[in-house]
């Protein structure tokens, strides 16, 4: 059994699987069933200004038939009294002391609100705090939130206000609504950050109603952008995250990531690009804290294939495998491979290849009424495409073409040092 | 054990469940199950609009290719036909509920509402006859109107539809959901005349001088009497006449509660005759059939359903004579013994000297096949019939006489509803092409 163990800048947990601060953070109640459930962590539904919530506040993403592929919400920071939250908090600590219990914060502006805000969260019994600098609705007008997480500088100030009191790890929380996450990362460490944490949701309007016309979440017939998070935002979270840890002013430091992780293959992912802890949300908005089961025993049973002891041994080993695009190597030739006892003859390949990418699978109506598919290799540029809209596990495989080429990224083929292998489009503009 | 009710087999589907099936649906190219479909539908197509919520356009986009969309949807075979040849028999087993997908899309607009979904076309001014209110002649009215001729059905019953109306076993499709389509194509701008037999209220000459082209879609006659010492015993009778009772008089007038029932034949309508003979509460009931399981021409899951409704399948076992002195008591049967196929391709029997035996019934239901309409087809000029008394068309319905076209049963020799659309609708076009070259 592999040790899941963490320790994320000070802060330590019995597993890499912590609730993100959101809705299901939102009472002490709902954290210790959590906990009961097996999450190693929780960071806590954001503590701040009072704030009054619209009622209508969540909205859903939904794709052929699948629910919530992504969802969004214009709910606020926690609306419950500060002292009931400091209360539970502690009264949770008490009970668990072993799990890890991070207390989110915004308030306004102000270094005497932030040194009074992390006072009571610590005098709480709080394991760490994480600075909310990402919310992209409601609070942001008030200019907390992505307000400040959007302005490095803002992010360095407060973060820098923080430490001048915290007693405990402190993780800045950052938007992805900005051009490039390193720069906020950057500040967030310049201000003495001990981790981030990322990426907190993505401004959205989920969709229109076509009979109201009001956008969703309908509020007495008008809306508002939200945040979007749950499974469509992995990609973009995968992307920032993997951008920080490769960052060589951040690389190294803790990070917690977030953004649309619903199973262990999810959090090996964000582990791989340099995660020490995962956050979740939706999964759990969709169905409940008994999703961490599978995903202690699946995360584990992986590291024991893997043959590795800690979540250590397998943290940031992809980072050093997303590079840019110029050292790719242009020599790599791959083709398509179609296993033809495997096909059912869908045509769903050769629809794709024909229209959407590169003409290079043939069909033909065979004598069983299906379509037969077949690559024609001088064609194809190995994009992967059929093989993605393939239905069947394994029919369509990218096999790779030995070529007498040697390795030759665009840096080496600009500047004179490499030499191209043969490309498809030769053979048919020649 | 309680009988098994009329209900419909194949219910409908609720939205959510529609929704989770057409999204199931992967969109092939070159769809094997629009090719299996006689009117070629486009599958992949409707239920694409399904999943968008475009039910509108995917109930469209099935009756411009099969006015009886939503009758076919129910009765069709799906199993042989759309559903047969569908990808995902391959891949999961299970294909795609292509059938009640098409009820899902075109009830809320043919049986539900009378949506009108087309408009007339422009008119032409010719006029064409139609003999016969089935499947065929009402697709092919309905084409016709679309393009602007005239189509005027005469139909001998009180009500069109032919066996839609009168033959379909009553658990796939009822009575007035047959008639709801008919008065849902006639919205569409064809006009029905029933009570009126061409020949008895009005005389074929008249149709083949007054319109200028006519379509003959008059199916087949009932279950001829299969010759046998007996027959004219009360409790013998066509198994069709039977059906059509039972469709349009309350089931308790019909029951057949503690009767024994003898079917005879192997068809798909010998197994709705012994299917319906369950649900009206006969206590036993026999499907006679002179050759063997593998040989019967009903479709497999058919027998499968007459199974479980735990008919008892009497296998080469010949009809002799029916029994009883004014009403029938006993069913006597030889065995058969199995040969080789002969030149049909169908194995040859020979009955078994010494094997008789009877079975104790109170009704016998001729299904031995219908017969061809021999007389009426050949009284119209020029109109050709094979061997096997079915009317010869060339491949855009006509027959020998220029003028006249023809499809359905009359033509097939009989085969299931959608085939009969589809040769309704090649006709009506073979007719436009006649028209508009005149």
């Amino acid at each position: 059994m592999a040790d899941l163990r963490v320790n994320i800048a000070g802060i330590s947990s019995p597993n890499p699987f912590w609730l993100a601060s959101a809705p299901p953070t939102n009472t002490g109640d709902q954290i210790k069933r959590a906990f009961d459930a097996g999450w190693g962590g929780a960071v806590w539904k954001t503590l701040g200004e009072p704030i009054v919530n619209t009622w209508s506040r969540y909205s859903a993403m939904d794709l052929n038939g699948q629910k919530i592929a992504g969802l969004n919400n214009i709910e606020l920071i926690t609306d419950r009294p500060l002292s009931v939250n400091l209360r539970e908090i502690t009264e949770v600590k008490k009970q668990y002391p072993h799990h890890a219990v991070i207390v989110s914060l915004m308030v306004e502006a102000k270094r005497e609100a932030w040194h009074t805000i992390v006072k009571q969260a610590e005098d709480a019994g709080a394991d760490g705090l994480e600075l909310n600098f990402g919310c992209p609705h409601g609070m942001s007008e008030r200019g907390m939130g992505a307000a400040v997480g959007q302005v490095p500088d803002y992010t360095c100030q407060i973060t820098t206000w923080v430490k001048e009191v915290a007693r405990t790890p402190v993780l800045v929380k950052l938007t992805p609504n900005i051009t490039d996450i390193r720069y906020a990362a950057r500040a967030a460490f310049q201000g003495g950050a001990d981790g981030v944490s990322l990426i907190n949701t993505i401004n959205s309007i989920t969709g229109v109603d076509l009979d109201t016309f009001t956008p969703r979440p309908a509020v007495a017939g008008k809306s508002s952008h939200g945040g979007y998070c749950g499974p469509a935002v992995k990609p973009i979270a995968l992307n920032m995250l993997a951008a920080i840890a490769a960052d060589p002013a951040t690389a190294g430091k803790p990070i917690s990531g977030i953004g649309g992780i619903s199973t262990w293959r999810d959090a090996a992912e964000f582990l791989l690009l340099g995660a020490t802890t995962v956050q979740v949300c939706t999964a759990v908005m969709h169905y409940g804290f008994r999703i961490v089961e599978d995903m202690i025993d699946g995360l584990s049973n992986y590291l024991d294939e893997k043959g590795m002891q800690t979540i250590y041994d397998l943290r940031g080993k992809s980072v050093e495998r997303v590079r840019d695009w110029k050292e790719l190597d242009l020599n790599y030739v791959v083709n398509a491979s179609i296993d033809q006892d495997k096909c059912i003859g869908c045509g769903l390949c050769y629809t794709a290849c024909n229209d959407g990418a590169h003409q290079a699978i043939g069909a033909v109506r065979a004598d069983n009424g299906r379509t037969k598919v077949h690559v024609i290799e001088d064609a194809c540029v190995g994009c992967n495409l059929c093989s993605l809209v393939c239905p069947v596990q394994g029919c369509i495989t990218m096999k790779q073409i030995p070529t007498d080429a040697g390795h030759c990224s665009w840096e080496q083929h600009t500047s004179g040092t490499g030499k191209l292998a043969p490309r498809p489009q030769d053979k048919h503009f020649h | 054990m309680s009988a098994p009710s009329f209900d419909e087999i194949k219910r409908p589907l609720p939205k959510d469940e529609a929704l989770t099936e057409a999204n199931r649906c992967l969109f092939c190219y070159d769809a094997p199950c629009m090719r299996a479909c006689p009117t070629h539908i486009d599958v992949p197509g409707f239920i694409k609009k399904i999943a968008t919520g475009n039910l509108r356009g995917s109930a469209r986009m099935i009756l411009e290719s099969n006015i009886l969309g939503a009758s076919c949807a129910r009765v069709c075979p799906t199993e042989e036909l759309c559903e047969g040849a569908c990808v995902l028999n391959d891949l999961h087993h299970k294909p795609i509920d292509i059938g009640r997908l098409q009820r899902y899309a075109t009830d809320p607009f043919v049986i539900d509402a009378h949506t009108p979904l087309f408009a007339p076309g422009a008119a032409t001014g010719r006029k064409v006859a139609l003999i016969g209110g089935g499947p065929a002649s009402l697709a092919c009215a309905a084409e016709l109107g679309r393009r602007g001729h005239t189509a005027i059905v005469f139909e001998a019953a009180p009500l069109a539809g032919g066996l839609n109306s009168y033959g379909v076993a009553d658990y796939k499709m009822r009575h007035e959901t047959a008639l709801r389509e008919i008065a849902w194509v006639e919205q569409c701008g064809v006009e029905i005349r029933c009570n009126t037999a061409v020949g008895r209220d009005v005389s074929l000459d008249s149709l083949l001088t007054d319109y200028d082209a006519v379509f003959v879609g008059v199916g087949l006659g009932g279950v001829p009497p299969l010759g046998l010492p007996g027959e004219e015993l009360s409790g013998v009778r066509d198994v069709l006449d039977f059906i059509a009772e039972l469709k349009t008089r309350p089931k308790a007038d019909v029951s057949l509660a503690g009767k024994r029932v003898a079917v005879i034949g192997g068809g798909n309508t010998a197994i709705d005759g012994v299917t319906q003979a369950v649900r009206l509460g006969a206590a036993k009931v026999h499907l006679v059939y002179r050759r063997g399981r593998d040989e019967m021409p009903a479709y497999e899951h058919e027998i499968e359903l007459a199974r479980k409704d735990g008919v008892d399948l009497v296998l080469q076992a010949q009809p002799v004579a029916i029994e009883g002195s004014t009403h029938v008591t006993g069913l006597r049967c030889v065995q058969t013994r199995l040969g080789e196929p002969g030149a049909d391709g169908r194995r040859a029997f020979e009955t078994v000297p010494g094997s008789e035996f009877t079975l104790a019934v109170d009704v016998v239901l001729r299904a031995s096949g219908q017969e061809k309409r021999r007389g009426f087809l050949s009284g119209i000029p020029g109109l050709a019939l094979d061997k096997g008394g079915r009317v010869i068309v060339d491949d855009t319905g006509r027959t020998g006489n220029p003028k006249v076209f023809a499809g359905g049963d009359c033509v097939s020799g009989g085969k299931e509803v959608v085939n009969a659309v589809a040769d309704g609708k090649k006709a009506a076009l073979g007719i436009d092409a006649l028209l508009k070259g005149n």
